[in-house]
């Protein structure tokens, strides 16, 4: 006789596959790109990728409007250190007097800090450039689109892209001075 | 008899700082009835914590949400409407800090597939359960004759009738 079985636990058993396979999905999803650090490993320098995003600024009283764009492109055949931050991070607090004196140091030798505020809100941003007295120029990724295709997860991270616009350096955290004269100053000499 | 001239200018500028007084007293009353009914709870469940990938009212220990309910409080505090509060979110964050479909006004079909896949999933689900019940009832039971009993059953209801002096 054939033996008939019961379709609750078929369907219990269906509804755990299911979840198990909802979660390895998401895990699978959350794990942060690392294909910079791969290249760099092996020697080799990715091209940096695009990123054209408002200027950061006051905006226009009742006016939704995001202004005049600024990209990377802009500083091509620049080198520029990609720094992402946003001012609720307390480690930007202590890293951004370095970027500061750093920018001021390298724009005359064809270098530029460019920072890239994320998923901030536009007021305590602008507070935070004049608290600190930050001149280099910036950019507001409102919603974090940027941050997927550079594999951001934490605040602050730095790219360090040399004039060619490939990345020849990243920092996942706050920089220092050791690794911008390790990473910077190589890239402005052999111009 | 009328007061006097002196008396009676004291009394017109006691009377006229009491309305003052009063008015000052009133200002804000009137005030919070012009302002519409907003509180952060009520908000802090309809948007997400961008960075946390949570409704700001589970993100209790993240600087970004801390400064997100600070930015809500504020235009709660400038008489902002709750639609106006949303507007201004989606503005800094853009439409990922809406918590839920639909809230972005746009009326898009992903918006419509939020509420109407999940639905027809529960459907499906239930009706393949109800379809894989019936067929396995279906299977297990073979078909009686009519007037006829299994010869199990027989057994069992010759022994019950013994056991009852009827």
């Amino acid at each position: 006789m054939r033996r008939v079985v019961s379709p609750v636990p078929i369907a219990v058993l269906c509804v755990v596959g299911a979840l198990v396979g909802l979660l390895a999905y998401g895990l699978a999803q959350n794990e942060p790109d690392r294909g910079v650090e791969q290249a760099l490993a092996r020697g080799d320098r990715e091209k940096a990728p695009a990123l054209g995003l408002p200027k950061l600024r006051v905006p226009a009283p009742g006016s939704d409007d995001a202004g005049s764009k600024g990209s990377l492109a802009d500083y091509r055949g620049r080198v520029v250190v990609l720094n992402f931050w946003a001012s609720w991070c307390e480690p930007c607090r202590k890293e951004s007097p370095l970027l500061e004196r750093w920018h001021r140091r390298i724009a005359p030798r064809g270098g530029t800090v460019l920072g890239v505020d994320v998923l901030d809100v536009t007021g305590d941003a602008l507070d935070f450039i004049h608290r600190y007295g930050l001149s280099y120029p910036m950019l507001k990724d409102k919603d974090g689109e940027t941050l997927e295709s550079y594999g951001v997860v934490a605040y602050p991270e730095t790219f360090v892209i040399d004039r060619q616009g490939r990345i020849a350096a990243v920092r996942r955290g706050p920089v220092d001075e050791a690794f911008l004269r390790a990473n910077v100053v190589p890239l402005l000499e052999g111009a | 008899m009328k007061p006097q001239g002196p008396t009676r200018r004291r009394g017109t500028i006691a009377a006229a700082l009491a309305v003052g007084a009063l008015a000052l007293l009133l200002a804000p009353v009137a005030l919070a009835a012009d302002c519409p009914q907003t509180s952060l709870g009520d908000i802090e469940d309809e948007v997400m914590c961008p960075v946390c990938g949570t409704p700001l009212g589970l993100a209790t220990d993240a600087p970004q949400a801390d400064r997100e309910r600070a930015y809500i409080q504020r235009l709660i505090d400038a008489c902002r409407s709750k639609d106006q509060i949303k507007r201004a979110l989606v503005a800094q964050f853009g439409e990922r800090v809406l918590a839920l479909p639909g809230d972005a006004g746009d009326d898009d079909l992903g918006d419509v597939m939020a509420y109407a896949i999940p639905a027809l999933g529960i459907l499906l689900a239930a009706g393949g359960i109800a379809f894989a019940v019936v067929r396995w009832r279906g299977r297990r039971e073979p078909p009686v004759a009519p007037g006829t009993a299994p010869a199990a059953d027989g057994g069992r209801l010759e022994r019950d009738m013994e056991r009852y002096d009827l």
